[in-house]
């Protein structure tokens, strides 16, 4: 699906229309391609003090082979400018310390390149040491979901909430936050706990790990399949025999193996087990793509479309999780993803029964999380906003305009920021990573 | 209540089976279930005499045939007094017909009948549309001339195009291959399999008219002596040629090869106590000891179209006390070759027969080598209603022919549903 709009701003005419009409003008967003670099252009550093969280950071960025240089050395008034701004605010003990975000980024920010990156780095709440720290760090969340507004040209602003001692499991989500892995995730907040340590090779992470990937004959799910793949894992591809030539398609291309079944049947889930165990000992990773949609407003809601819905976007996961967790099929340091929707945040006018799915889905994340962090099992969901795909192809012309405009990055998303997102959950280094939620959404105003 | 009765097969007679629009083009329903029932009449012996009940049925009917079989039996050569009545469950409509015959019997409430069927894929009754149908109506309930003019004022030129019946479901408007070709997909049925049981078919059907098995089972009609879709000379090869007409891409699998062909054709099967075939020179063949039906709900994708004998058979062995092994013969008519296979497999399988059936076990493998011995559906062809009583009389022959034995007959239909049934001697 080609955004003729976005098209139209790049010529000649349509810049000149874009500029004196104050229509929108969106960013083309570079995309993570094979041999790219984390980040492509100089890092300015602040923090608040010094932490472990800030020396994470710093020896991340050392890492990556990022050119990087502190506030504190005048950059402000230099002429860099600087790819990615990443402040280590976990030193804000008192709304005192908040004072410095304004010191900080107000010279530095309008020197961000174009698609360039704004992390904070925050310690989370709910775990401060006093209410003080509580109230500080939770201020954060205003200034970055602002400031995503504010940067243009396609730059992203995200939060990331650390654990105290959690400081080392910061790499996988610094790495995908600052690439343009997450050129679609803005005015977001990542969470992460503490977990074991794992050292990965960053470019091939899911080696050696089994995904499973339900509805992985088309779209964003194929895209899912491509990326986990791409990233070294063998993919098991679900979906209905409808499907059957597409999903062969899919999985011809990168390898793995494909299971032909509707993820409502009954024994759905008792198949998955059976397949992934019989073909590859078992699963380490598990994305539950499969959706439908069957939009109606309640009062015309037919039950049977309620019903389709509710089933396959909800009971599905939910049971098909339970059993590879129960049965074992799915091993100890596996990571489990939904793919909840912007809709399931914010509600939608013609999709009750969707948005109770996709809520759902994020219910699933929020009661399984902690009790499967006893088996360093993961689960997290994506919350896709507006994702050209055939499906938001067939959305009428305005309503599909609109969509695509009110956010930050006034465009669309691909069904590969999906897949990055999803990716970066799937990442054994993101070890930390359990319960979140996060939209894919270019900052949308609905339910932000 | 006395106790139930056995029920006897004792004969059974059907017409070669045509294919579309061939030799029995112009043949109605009642031409050929009349042609069937009056071989059976010749060959037991019957004419002019009464028989307890016919039923029978056809799938493709005209609104005239409303009481189809009623009309056949006045224009056969039983006695006018026989009682009769049509019944129409789809492709089982052959089976279930002997079902609720032998029930009669068992109950004593009738000593002998007759059970059959008959379709045409030829002679397809087409109608008008509902919208001229109701143009139609209203000028009947006109009583005046210009109230006339105004309802023939609705005529539109599209009325003029006839309704032709579909060989599709109402409720998914996809065909039945279309159906099949999803189970196929989902049980991973390969191509090979499916060309290697459709070669069978042929090789034994052929084999049974070579051996002269079919010759007290088939009257000719309209100058036919064999059913016209059978290949004895076809092989492997030619089978695995044929393009594939259901599924999509490189996944499709499903031929004109080993899918049943639209057929013409009628059959019937006399079944009665052993007191009144004795008295009637006749003898039992087998016995009707077991039946059962069952449907799935296909429509949510919960299960597919042709998947109810999969449910049936566990449930009506489990009230026989019988396991899946304990048979000499299966009959399992082959509409797909893919349906055949994946109810098999389905069988197989421990996840299906845990999660789907509610079994402690897989119902396990079958001898292959004992399966549709004579040929089935994909050489002989599948008037839709004809099938179940060319089953039940071959079947019944190859019991008595063997000395005894248990034969399972399995057939799917339309709708989700499935009739099957034990014969016993």
């Amino acid at each position: 699906m080609t955004d003729r709009y976005q098209t139209f701003t790049t010529t000649p005419l349509g810049k000149t229309l874009v500029k004196n009409l104050g229509l929108p003008d969106p960013t083309p967003l570079p995309r993570w391609t094979e041999g790219s670099q984390v980040i492509d252009g100089p890092v300015v550093f602040g923090a608040i003090g010094e932490t472990d969280a800030g020396k994470a950071v710093q020896a991340l960025l050392r890492d990556i082979g990022a050119s990087f240089s502190t506030a504190a050395e005048g950059v402000a008034s230099s002429t860099i400018r600087p790819k990615a701004i990443v402040f280590d605010a976990t030193g804000a003990v008192s709304t005192a310390d908040l004072t410095s975000l304004q010191r900080f980024f107000s010279p530095v920010v309008r020197q961000l390149a174009p698609a360039g990156r704004v992390i904070v780095v925050g310690r989370t709440p709910e775990l401060a040491s006093s209410p003080e720290q509580q109230v500080a760090q939770r201020a954060l969340e205003g200034f970055t979901r602002s400031l995503g507004k504010e940067v243009k040209r396609g730059a992203t602003v995200n939060l990331v909430y650390v654990a105290p001692d959690a400081h080392e499991q910061l790499d996988s989500t610094l790495r995908f936050f600052l690439s343009p892995k997450s050129a679609y995730v803005d005015g977001q907040v990542a969470r992460i706990g503490t977990g074991p340590l794992v050292s990965n090779d960053p470019a091939r992470p899911l080696a050696g790990r089994t995904a499973l990937v339900t509805g992985a004959a088309r779209g964003i799910g194929a895209s899912i399949a491509d990326t986990l793949a791409r990233d070294g894992a063998t993919i098991i591809g679900v979906d209905v025999p409808q499907n059957a030539d597409p999903l062969r398609k899919v999985i011809s291309k990168i390898g793995g193996t494909e299971l032909l079944l509707d993820v409502t049947a009954v024994d759905a889930a008792q198949r998955i087990a059976a397949h992934a165990q019989e073909q590859h000992g078992g699963l380490d990773i598990v994305v539950h793509n499969a959706g439908i949609t069957r939009d109606r407003r309640l009062v015309n809601m037919r039950t049977d479309a309620w019903d389709a819905v509710l089933d396959v976007n909800l009971r599905a996961p939910e049971r098909i999780t339970k059993h590879l967790v129960e049965s074992g099929a799915l091993r100890d340091g596996g990571s489990i993803i939904g793919v909840s929707s912007m809709a399931g945040i914010a509600g939608n006018n013609g999709q009750t029964n969707y948005a109770t799915s996709k809520a759902g889905v994020i219910g699933l994340v929020q009661a399984l999380a902690p009790s499967l962090a006893e088996r360093q099992i993961r689960i997290n969901a994506v919350a896709p906003g507006f994702i050209e795909t055939e499906m938001t192809a067939k959305i009428p012309f305005t309503i599909r305009e609109v969509g695509r405009r009110i956010n930050s990055l006034q465009q669309g998303g691909l069904p590969i920021d999906v897949a990055e997102t999803i990716a970066w959950f799937a990442d054994p280094a993101s070890a930390g990573v359990t319960g979140n939620v996060v939209r894919v959404c270019g900052q949308s105003m609905l339910g932000a | 209540m006395t106790e139930p009765r056995k029920v006897a097969v004792v004969a059974g007679n059907r017409i070669p089976f045509a294919r579309q629009d061939k030799t029995y083009r112009h043949a109605s329903n009642s031409d050929m279930l009349t042609a069937a029932l009056n071989g059976l009449v010749d060959r037991t012996g019957l004419g002019g005499q009464e028989v307890g009940e016919v039923v029978a049925g056809a799938v493709l009917k005209h609104a005239r045939d409303w009481n189809m079989v009623r009309e056949v039996v006045l224009g056969s050569k039983l006695a006018p007094t026989t009682p009769a009545y049509d019944i129409q469950q789809a492709c089982g409509t052959g089976l279930e017909a002997a079902i609720l015959v032998g029930n009669k019997i068992a109950l004593g409430q009738i000593d002998a009948g007759i059970a059959g069927g008959v379709d045409t894929a030829s002679d397809a009754p087409l109608s008008v549309n509902d919208h001229l149908r109701n143009v139609l109506l209203d000028l009947n309930r006109a009583k005046t001339y210009p109230d006339r003019l105004k309802v023939l004022a609705r005529v539109r030129p599209k009325d003029v195009v006839p309704e032709i019946p579909r060989n599709a479901e109402p409720r998914t408007g996809k065909s039945m291959g279309d159906h099949a070709a999803l189970t196929a997909l989902e049980w991973g049925i390969t191509r090979e399999a499916q060309d290697e049981l459709a070669y069978n078919s042929h090789m034994n059907l052929a084999k049974s008219y070579d051996r002269g098995f079919q010759n007290d089972l088939i009257t000719p009609y309209l100058g036919l002596e064999k059913d016209q879709n059978l290949r004895p000379d076809t092989t492997l090869e030619k089978l695995a040629k044929l393009r594939t007409v259901y599924g999509n891409g490189e996944t499709a699998t499903m031929t004109a090869g080993n899918s049943t062909p639209l057929t013409d054709g009628a059959s019937a099967v006399l079944l009665s106590t052993d007191e009144w075939a004795e008295q009637h020179g006749l003898r039992p063949l087998a016995y009707l000891t077991h039946s059962q039906t069952a449907a799935v709900d296909y429509v949510k994708g919960a299960e597919g179209l042709l998947m109810a004998p999969a449910y049936a058979v566990p449930r009506m062995l489990a009230r026989a006390g019988l396991t899946l092994q304990d048979f000499d013969y299966y009959e399992i008519h082959e509409a797909f070759a893919s349906q055949v296979l994946s109810t098999l497999k389905a069988w197989e399988d421990p996840i299906f027969c845990k999660e789907r059936l509610g079994l402690d076990a897989p119902l396990g493998e079958i001898d292959r080598g004992k399966l549709n011995v004579n040929g089935s559906s994909l050489a002989a062809g599948h008037p839709f209603a004809a099938t179940g009583g060319r089953i039940v009389a071959a079947l019944a022959k190859q019991l008595d022919e063997n000395g005894g034995g248990r034969g399972l007959i399995s057939i799917c239909a339309a709708g989700g549903q499935g009739v099957v049934a034990i014969l016993e001697k």
